[in-house]
């Protein structure tokens, strides 16, 4: 039986900044597209970037159904201005070196898939339906991205530097991760997504592992920024939107 | 074509008493539609010539991806982007099976790169036209997919055993390619007066780089005499464009757009289009680096090369100290 068209603004918002923080990061990725350093790599970016351009179809998705508002994903994606984004900072920050989009993309992933094992014992089944196809997917970005992290961090002495350089830069952006506020307290409450706080033992847990292997350092700092989930963005967000929105704002209501 | 006017160092095409008997031998099991394999003895011209052909063919998907990846940013629905990142991400792994083909001949990825990075090898003209608007993307992959489709079918058949079989997986996905390319321009031309204004645009604008892409005839070419002997090359330029004109104008047809040549004419007697002249200077003159984008083109794939070689760098430095940790084991074992 079919639940639909109750509107359910938590569960709206909370797959508003799954879909954000897939589809910013994806994004991101696919710049890479044709620059990577090797053709390996080239396809295994894309193939990410893919995967979460796939996610973000199904996380906007199930936003459009449960706000209820008559918007679809793509309306979501291409006409809310950087106040309406709902991502984690860390994702919309400039790729940097490729160093870093690795980095980045393993900070995250250890992130993505305690809370896709989460979600797939949620109550709300939509929910649990998605993170059951997504962390097939994500298994497999993990286990990619901490391969390379341990592979660059213990290298040579350049790949080393430049994997702790990394690191250091994009420390501060891993705190957002675990906030919490009312939305994600109500619907931790429901049985419909993990509270933040709790994913932070197995995200500890693998970073810490892999970072040994890889002979890097994580940053003593807890100091944390945010402001994603609240619309604050960096000065970075708005320019990302302006490309990937163009055609959408040149051309008000055509078909593509 | 993807790969233009590759030369094989021959003066004219020998006959079969003219060769000694081990190359006689190898001619005559190419004659009877056998496949040549990477240990088996071939003459030297015959490797050289695909590794020059295979190669050129490689760089132009690795370049390939430049002019489309250049509107995954701004590709206008969540779907378009991930279809235009799928395809783009399919170019890559056709460099990757055409490179491993190459290789099979006793050149490494790494001596390819070297060629085109200094300039020594070629890719295809087509990409060095810029992609200006969305509708670009479009004409890419109707145009320019169905191009490399008119020649890479035939070259399924072709008497590399490599080659052939990378060109199976390649033709699996290229029609795909198409399609995503013409369904884009079906949408524009049934979209706006903008949308289809910008799809006349962009036929304008391609459809002669693309006829270009077969390259200048070859009837008069020693060259190409001496691959379809070796049977790397199965039918003529000319013949491959009439075929490739043909296809497409109906197409255009259907679309609503317009081909831009007052030549183009039905001729009922050969049962095929007429068409105009491509200007072949121009043609040239992007062959020589003069196109509008072939500093840019080359210029990213130094840039790639050269930023990435840190981590080319860092990834050997481990595979050497897991390596170097492991043989205490491996001797302890023998
Ligand atoms: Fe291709
Ligand atoms: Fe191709
Ligand atoms: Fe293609």
């Amino acid at each position: 039986m079919k639940t639909a068209a109750v509107a359910s603004p938590d569960v709206a918002e909370f797959a508003l900044r799954m879909g954000d923080t897939c589809l910013i990061l994806g994004h991101r990725n696919a710049e890479w597209c044709g620059h990577a350093p090797a053709l390996e790599e080239d396809i295994a970016l894309a193939n990410t970037a893919l995967d979460l351009i796939g996610q973000t179809q199904l996380w906007l998705g199930l936003t459009a159904e449960a706000e209820g508002k008559g918007r679809t994903a793509d309306d979501l994606a291409y006409l809310r201005d950087s106040s309406g984004y709902r991502n984690l900072l860390m994702v919309e920050q400039p790729n940097g070196d490729f160093g870093r989009t690795v980095m980045r993309q393993f900070l995250f992933d250890a992130w993505h898939l305690p809370m896709l094992k989460a979600l797939a014992g949620s109550k709300d089944r939509r929910i649990a339906e998605i993170a059951e196809k997504a962390s097939k997917e994500v298994t497999y970005h993990l286990e990619r991205s901490s391969d390379l992290v341990v592979r660059l961090g213990d290298g040579n002495g350049e790949s080393h530097a430049r994997m702790q350089a990394a690191l250091d830069f994009l420390w501060p952006y891993t705190g957002e991760m675990f906030l919490s506020d009312a939305v994600d307290e109500a619907l931790a409450l429901a049985g419909i997504a993990p509270a933040p706080g709790s994913l932070r033992p197995a995200w500890n847990e693998k970073v810490a592992r892999t970072l040994a292997d890889a002979t890097l350092k994580a940053p003593e700092s807890s100091y944390a920024q945010k402001g994603g989930r609240s619309g604050v963005h960096s000065e970075h967000l708005g320019l990302i939107l302006a490309e990937m929105q163009f055609l959408q704002r040149a051309y008000p209501g055509a078909n593509w | 074509m993807y790969a233009q006017m590759v030369k094989t160092d021959a003066a004219r095409v020998r006959s079969l008493d003219e060769m000694e008997p081990v190359e006689r031998a190898f001619q005559e099991r190419i004659d009877a539609g056998q496949k040549i394999e990477p240990k088996e003895w071939m003459p030297e011209g015959y490797r050289k010539t695909l590794i020059r052909q295979v190669s050129q063919h490689a760089h132009s998907e690795i370049v390939g991806q430049l002019p489309e990846g250049n509107w995954i940013g701004r590709a206008p629905t969540l779907e378009r982007k991930a279809i235009l990142l799928a395809k783009v991400q399919d170019e890559a792994g056709h460099g990757l099976y055409l490179y491993s083909a190459a290789e099979t001949l006793g050149i490494s990825r790494d001596e390819m790169y070297e060629q085109l990075h200094s300039g020594k090898a070629k890719y295809s003209s087509i990409f060095n036209y810029p992609t200006l608007t969305w509708a670009d993307i479009g004409a890419i992959g109707w145009l320019v997919d169905g191009a490399a489709i008119m020649n890479q079918v035939p070259l399924q058949r072709c008497s590399y055993g490599p080659y052939a079989r990378a060109m199976v997986r390649i033709c699996k996905e290229e029609s795909f390619h198409q399609r995503q390319g013409f369904d884009i321009l079906t949408v524009l031309c049934n979209g706006t007066p903008e949308q289809k204004a910008m799809a006349q645009d962009a036929l304008d604008r391609w459809w002669w780089p693309s006829l270009m892409m077969f390259g200048p005839s070859d009837d008069a070419s020693v060259h190409s005499a001496q691959s379809m002997a070796w049977k790397i090359k199965q039918n003529s330029n000319d013949e491959l464009r009439q075929k490739f004109v043909d296809q497409t104008v109906p197409q255009a047809k259907f679309l609503g757009l317009t081909v831009p040549d007052p030549e183009l004419k039905w001729n009922e007697e050969k049962g095929g289009y007429d068409f105009g002249e491509p200007d072949w200077a121009e043609f040239f003159e992007v062959i020589a680096g003069n196109g509008p984008c072939n500093r840019e083109r080359l210029e990213a794939r130094r840039k790639a090369w050269h930023d990435g070689a840190w981590f080319r760098d860092g990834l050997a430095a481990h595979a050497q100290k897991r390596q170097a940790r492991k043989a205490p084991y491996a001797v302890a074992a023998e």
